[in-house]
C-alpha cells in the first residue's frame, strides 16, 4: 500500500538532518510531527517483509514487521514523542541531533531481519547515545562516556564476530531464533547480554546514564536495554540460563538502589531490575511469560522515563540530584510530586497501574512452569523495587527533611510529557486488553484476580512497612541518622542495633573492595600504558639506514637456514 | 589498435614523460600528465573487459615469441592491478596541480610531473610483463623515480627519508635481482611461464632454494612488510603529499602482486608452502605488523606517520590472507588491495589538502578543524570508519571476506585478531576525531578556510567509491574471484 517500503528508520534519520539545520519553533514542529506521523505511518504496516536486498551473497532483511517486533516499535515512537516533547526547551542542537538518531537506530535495530543490519544499527546506538552523556560538556561525563562507548562498541564487535560465525555456520545471515548451540550462539548471546547489563557487566549503565543529561537519560532509559530485550526475545526465547540471569538481576540491584545516594542512579539500577523481569519471561519461555516479557518492556520504557523525567525534573530546577541534599520539594514542585507518585506506583506494580498488568505475567509464569525459587526471587525483587523505586525516589527527593530548597515546578513541556506517560501508565492499568491485544500471542490472561491483586498489595504493605521501620531506626543508608518520622512505636533496641553494625561492616568492605579494586585497576592502566609507551618509542624511532639493513640481513639468514635445515 | 593495448598500457605513460620537458608550463604539463594517466586508465578498463570475457591476452613484444622475446602477459590478476594503479594515479594527479605549487619549488614543477608519469610506467610495467628480468627493469624505473619523487618534499627530512628508501629499495631490488639471475642460472630462461615448466624438475637444489630466498625477502622488503618496514613511515610522512597519496595506494600493492605472482604462478604453490614453513612465517608476521603497526599508529603525532603505520598494519592483513593459500584468503586478500587503494589515496588526499590550508599534519594542529574544513575532516572520518571496517564501507567487505576466509580455514584464532586489529584502527582514527571535533580550535587559524574544489573533487570522488563499493560489491568482488580462481588455475 501506501509507502509500505519506507523502514521506521528513516523518518527519524531526515528528522535528524533537518533538526541539524533549522533551529527554535520549526525545529520543535519538525520533531514532534515525525515521531506521530512515522508512529501513524507504522499502526498501518501490516506484518511482512517490507523491504529487502543482496549484500554479498545474502540477502539482507532491513524492514521485517510481525508482532514482536511491531510492539516493540509503537512503544518506541511513543518513548520518542515523549522524550521530544519533554527536550522541547534544550536548544543544543547536538542533543537534538543525536536523540533522533538514536531513536531512529532504536527502530532499526527491532525491525532488522538479518544479523547484518542487526548490528549496523547496534553500533549506531552506540555512536549515537554517547552524544546524549557528552552534551553534559563535563571531564566527568566525557569519560563515563568514553567508557560507555568502548564497552558498546566491544559488544558490537562480540556481535559481528558472531555473526561471521552464523553464517559461515548456517550460510544465511537471517535473524530468527539462534539458542544456544555452537560458538556464534554464545558469542550472540554474550554480545546482546552485554547490552542487557548482565550482572558484572552491567556497570556501563549505571556509570553512563547519571552522567547523561537531564533530558538524554530519558532516551538513554528507553532504547538501548530495551533493544537487547527484543533480540533476546526473539534469538534466544527459552533459554533457561536466561531464567538464572535474569533472577539475578532482579535481585543484585536492589542493595546497590538502597545505599546509592545519587537518585538517578538508583533509577540506573532499578533499569537493571526491571530488565532482569523482561529476561526471566524470556527464558522461561511460554507465551504467557514472552507475553508478559515483551509487555513489561512497553510498560517500562513509560515508566521508566516518567521516573526519569521526574528526576530530570529536579535536577533542572535544583541542580542537585543527591537524595541527601533533596527533599521537602513537595511543597514548591506539587505537579512534579503527583506525577513521580504515578510512575512509582507503576514501577512497584501498584494493582490499577501499569506494572502491575505485565510483571505479574511473568510472575504467574514463572510459578506455572514450576520455578518456585524464582518466583520466590522475584517477589523478593519486587518487594525491593517498590522499597527503592517505589518509596526512596519520591520520598528523599520530595518530602523527607526540608531541604530548604525551593524550586518551582518544571517549564510546560516537561510537565505535558510526564503527564502523558502518567496517564498512559493509568490508562494500561486500568484497561489491560488493549495492550494485551498487542502481544505476540494470546493467552487470554487476566491479571484482576482475587489472588495476584492480594499478593502484591500485601507484598507493597510489607516492604512499606520495612522502610518505615529502617527509615525510623536511622538505619536507612543515605540518611543516617537524619530523618525523623512519628513512628515511635517500631521501637526496639537490641536487635536493630545488631543489624546496623552488619549493616555498616557490609558497606566498608563493599566500599573498601571496591576502592582497591579500583587502585589496582588505576595502577594496571598507568602500567599498560607506560610500557605501551616504552615498546612503540621503540618501534617507531627512526633507525639509521645499518640497523634496517641488518634486519635485512637477519631476515634472509633466517630464510636461507630454514630452506636449507629443511 | 584493440590488440596492442597491453604494450600501449606502460609505453604511453613511459613515451610522454620525456615529452613533458618540452612543455615547459606547469599547467599545461599538469594537463598533458593527466590525460596521459586518464588515457592509461581507459586501457586498463579495456583490457579488464576484454580479460573477463576473453580470457588471458597474451602480447609478444616486437613480434618475437615468448621464451626468447619478451612476453606481456595479461590474465584477470594482472589487469586486476592495472586497473587499481592507473584509476587511483589519475584521480590522485586531478589534485597535483594545487597541492604541489605549495609544497614543490616551481623550477621544480615539470620535474616532479616527468617522474609521476614515470613511477606510473614503472609499475604498470611491473604488473603488465611477464618476464622476470623485465620485471627488475621495471622496478627499478618506478624505484628510482620514487626516491627522487619522496625527495622533492618540502621538509628537509625528505631528503634523508629518501636516501634510507634508496638504500632499502636498491638491497631489495638486488635481491630480486639475485634471485632472477640464480633462477635463469638453473633454468636458462627469465619467461614467468616458461620458468614455472622448468622449475619443478630442479627444485630440489640449493641454488633454487637460494634463489627463492633472495627472491622473498627483497620482495617482502618493497612491500614494507613488519619487520622490513622501517624505511616506510618517514618516506610517506616527508614526501609531497600527492606522491603519497599514489604510492601508499599503489607500490606496496605492486610488490603484493610480485609475491603472489613469484609463489604461486612462478614457483607453485606446492614448492613455495612445503619446502619451508613460509605459512607459519607470513601469518605470525602478518599479525604481529597489524597489532605492533596499529599500536605504534596511536602513539603518533604527525598523521601522516600514523596512517603510514597504518598502511604497514593493512599489509599485514594482506599477508594473512595471501598466507591462507586458499581460494577464500586470495580473494581477500586482492579485494583488500583494492579496498585499500581507495581508502589510503582518499586519506592522504584529505591530508594533503589539510597540508595545503594549514602547511602542516600535526596532530595538535586538528584542533577544532572540523569546524573550519567540515568537508574535508568529514572525508577523513569516513575513509578512517572504511579503514576500521564499519559496514557501507568497502573496508568491511574485506574484513568480512578476510574472517570469512579465516574461518573457512579453521583458524579462529586468527579470525578473532583480525577484529581485534579493526579495533585498534577505531582507537588511532578517533584520535584524529577527537582533536578535530571536540577540541576548541587553536588561536589565530580562524582564517582557515574549506579546501579547494581541485582538492575535494577527488577526495569525494574516492570517499564515494568507498561507500559505493562498499554496498554494491559486484564489480571488485567477482574481478577479485575471477583472479584468485585463475591463480589457482580453476576455470570459472
Amino acid at each position: 500500500m501506501w509507502m509500505l517500503e519506507i523502514p521506521p528508520f528513516l523518518p527519524f534519520f531526515i528528522g535528524a538532518l533537518i533538526a541539524a539545520i533549522t533551529r527554535g519553533i520549526l525545529r520543535n514542529v519538525i520533531m514532534l510531527a515525525i515521531p506521530i506521523l512515522s508512529g501513524l505511518h507504522l499502526w498501518m504496516v501490516p506484518e511482512g517483509i517490507h523491504l529487502q536486498f543482496a549484500f554479498l551473497d545474502y540477502q539482507l532483511i532491513t524492514y521485517r514487521a510481525d508482532k514482536l517486533s511491531l510492539m516493540f516499535g509503537y512503544v518506541f515512537h511513543i518513548a520518542a514523542f515523549i522524550g521530544i516533547v519533554y527536550s522541547l526547551h534544550v536548544r543544543d542542537t547536538m542533543q537534538q541531533v543525536a536523540a533522533m538518531m538514536y531513536a531512529g537506530s532504536g527502530l532499526g535495530a527491532v525491525f532488522a531481519g538479518d544479523l547484518l543490519t542487526l548490528f549496523v544499527f547496534w553500533e549506531l546506538l552506540a555512536f549515537t547515545s554517547v552524544f546524549l552523556i557528552w552534551a553534559r560538556r563535563t571531564k566527568r561525563s566525557y569519560d563515563a562516556g568514553m567508557r560507555y562507548l568502548i564497552i558498546q562498541v566491544l559488544s558490537g564487535v562480540i556481535l559481528l564476530i558472531g555473526t561471521l560465525f552464523y553464517a559461515s555456520e548456517k550460510g544465511t545471515l537471517e535473524f530468527d531464533y539462534i539458542g544456544l548451540d555452537g560458538i556464534a550462539g554464545w558469542l550472540i548471546f554474550i554480545a546482546i547480554g552485554i547490552k542487557c547489563a548482565f550482572p558484572v557487566a552491567h556497570n556501563w549503565l549505571t556509570d553512563a546514564y547519571p552522567e547523561a543529561t537531564v533530558t538524554g537519560t530519558v532516551f538513554l532509559s528507553a532504547f538501548t536495554t530495551k533493544v537487547a530485550v527484543y533480540t533476546f526475545a526473539r534469538a534466544y526465547p527459552g533459554t533457561e540460563l536466561l531464567i538464572y540471569i535474569g533472577a539475578a538481576m532482579t535481585c543484585f540491584p536492589i542493595f546497590f538502589a538502597v545505599i546509592e545516594n545519587d537518585l538517578r542512579r538508583v533509577l540506573a539500577y532499578s533499569l537493571i531490575n526491571q530488565v532482569g523481569f523482561m529476561v526471566v519471561g524470556i527464558g522461561i519461555g511460554t507465551a504467557l511469560a514472552i507475553n508478559g516479557a515483551v509487555s513489561h518492556a512497553f510498560n517500562d520504557v513509560i515508566f521508566k522515563g516518567l521516573l526519569f523525567m521526574s528526576m530530570g525534573a529536579v535536577l533542572h530546577m535544583t541542580g542537585k540530584m543527591n537524595g541527601s541534599e533533596l527533599g521537602g520539594l513537595y511543597k514548591t514542585m506539587p505537579k512534579t510530586t503527583i506525577l513521580c507518585i504515578v510512575g512509582a506506583a507503576s514501577i512497584s506494580a501498584f494493582p490499577l497501574f501499569s506494572g502491575f498488568v505485565s510483571k505479574s505475567m511473568v510472575m504467574s509464569a514463572a510459578l506455572e512452569t514450576g520455578h518456585n525459587w524464582i518466583w520466590l526471587m522475584l517477589l523478593f525483587a519486587s518487594a525491593g523495587v517498590f522499597h527503592h523505586a517505589g518509596i526512596k525516589i519520591p520520598y528523599f527527593a520530595f518530602f523527607a527533611h526540608d531541604s530548604g530548597i525551593r524550586a518551582n515546578d518544571p517549564p510546560n513541556n516537561m510537565l505535558l510529557a510526564m503527564f502523558i506517560a502518567a496517564v498512559l501508565c493509568i490508562a494500561i492499568g486500568v484497561y489491560p486488553s488493549a495492550l494485551y491485544s498487542l502481544l505476540p500471542y494470546d493467552t487470554g490472561y487476566n491479571p484482576y484476580d482475587a489472588t495476584h491483586v492480594l499478593a502484591q498489595t500485601q507484598l507493597l504493605f510489607f516492604s512499606a512497612l520495612a522502610f518505615v521501620w529502617l527509615n525510623l531506626r536511622g538505619m536507612y543508608p543515605p540518611e543516617l541518622k537524619s530523618t525523623n518520622l512519628d513512628f515511635e512505636w517500631i521501637y526496639r533496641r537490641a536487635f536493630p542495633n545488631i543489624l546496623q553494625r552488619v549493616f555498616s561492616v557490609i558497606w566498608k568492605t563493599d566500599t573498601a573492595i571496591r576502592q582497591a579494586f579500583l587502585l589496582k585497576l588505576n595502577q594496571t592502566l598507568t602500567f599498560l600504558s607506560r610500557i605501551n609507551k616504552g615498546t612503540s618509542n621503540l618501534l617507531s624511532h627512526t633507525y639509521p639506514a645499518g640497523s634496517m639493513v641488518m634486519w635485512v640481513a637477519v631476515i634472509l639468514a633466517t630464510y636461507l637456514i630454514l630452506s636449507f635445515i629443511h | 589498435m584493440l590488440i596492442h593495448l597491453p604494450v600501449l598500457q606502460v609505453i604511453i605513460p613511459l613515451l610522454a614523460a620525456p615529452l613533458c620537458l618540452f612543455l615547459t608550463k606547469p599547467r599545461l604539463v599538469w594537463l598533458f600528465a593527466l590525460i596521459v594517466s586518464g588515457l592509461a586508465f581507459l586501457i586498463s578498463g579495456l583490457l579488464l573487459q576484454q580479460v573477463m570475457t576473453s580470457g588471458t591476452i597474451i602480447y609478444d613484444l616486437g613480434g618475437w615469441d615468448a621464451p626468447w622475446g619478451i612476453e606481456y602477459r595479461i590474465d584477470r590478476l594482472n589487469a586486476f592491478l592495472l586497473l587499481i594503479i592507473s584509476s587511483i594515479s589519475t584521480i590522485v594527479l586531478i589534485a597535483a596541480d594545487t597541492s604541489i605549487r605549495k609544497e614543490i619549488p616551481a623550477d621544480h614543477h615539470v620535474l616532479f610531473y616527468i617522474l609521476y608519469l614515470l613511477s606510473l610506467a614503472g609499475m604498470l610495467g611491473i604488473v603488465a610483463t611477464g618476464d622476470a628480468f623485465n620485471v627488475f627493469v621495471f622496478l627499478e624505473i618506478s624505484s628510482l623515480s620514487a626516491y627522487a619523487l619522496i625527495a622533492l618534499g618540502k621538509d628537509r627530512r625528505a631528503l634523508w627519508a629518501s636516501y634510507q628508501y634508496l638504500i632499502m629499495g636498491t638491497i631489495g631490488a638486488t635481491f630480486i635481482l639475485i634471485g632472477i639471475g640464480l633462477m635463469y642460472q638453473m633454468t636458462g630462461t627469465l619467461n614467468m611461464e616458461d620458468l614455472s615448466k622448468r622449475l619443478p624438475e630442479v627444485s630440489q637444489t640449493r641454488t633454487v632454494f637460494t634463489a627463492f630466498a633472495f627472491l622473498i625477502v627483497g620482495i617482502c622488503l618493497k612491500l614494507a612488510m613488519f619487520p622490513l618496514h622501517l624505511w616506510l613511515p618517514n618516506a610517506y610522512a616527508y614526501a609531497p603529499s600527492i606522491v603519497t597519496a599514489f604510492f601508499a595506494a599503489t607500490a606496496t600493492k605492486v610488490a603484493i602482486y610480485l609475491l603472489i605472482r613469484f609463489t604461486i604462478t612462478v614457483f607453485g604453490l606446492s614448492f613455495s608452502f612445503t619446502h619451508f614453513p613460509l605459512q607459519l612465517l607470513f601469518v605470525v608476521l602478518g599479525l604481529v605488523g597489524i597489532f605492533v603497526a596499529s599500536t605504534v599508529a596511536i602513539y603518533q603525532t604527525n598523521v601522516k606517520h600514523l596512517f603510514a603505520y597504518s598502511s604497514i598494519a593493512q599489509i599485514g592483513y594482506m599477508i594473512v590472507g595471501f598466507s591462507m593459500t586458499t581460494m577464500a584468503g586470495m580473494t581477500a586478500t586482492l579485494l583488500h588491495l583494492f579496498n585499500h587503494a581507495l581508502m589510503k589515496s582518499a586519506l592522504f588526499l584529505a591530508l594533503g589538502a589539510v597540508m595545503y590550508r594549514i602547511g602542516t599534519t600535526k596532530l595538535t594542529h586538528f584542533q577544532g578543524l572540523g569546524r573550519q574544513m567540515p568537508l574535508t575532516l568529514a572525508a577523513i572520518v569516513i575513509g578512517g570508519l572504511s579503514l576500521i571496517g564499519v559496514p557501507l564501507t568497502v573496508g568491511f567487505v574485506s574484513k568480512w571476506y578476510l574472517v570469512m576466509a579465516a574461518i573457512e580455514n579453521g583458524w579462529w584464532p586468527v579470525a578473532a585478531l583480525i577484529l581485534l586489529g579493526s579495533l585498534l584502527a577505531v582507537v588511532y582514527v578517533w584520535r584524529i576525531v577527537e582533536m578535530a571535533y571536540f577540541k576548541p580550535a587553536l588561536a589565530g587559524t580562524e582564517t582557515i578556510k574549506e579546501a579547494p574544489l581541485s582538492f575535494l573533487i577527488p577526495i569525494w570522488t574516492l570517499i564515494l567509491a568507498n561507500i559505493y563499493f562498499g554496498i554494491d560489491t559486484r564489480l571488485s568482488v567477482q574481478v577479485a574471484q575471477a583472479a584468485s580462481m585463475s591463480l589457482f588455475g580453476v576455470t570459472p
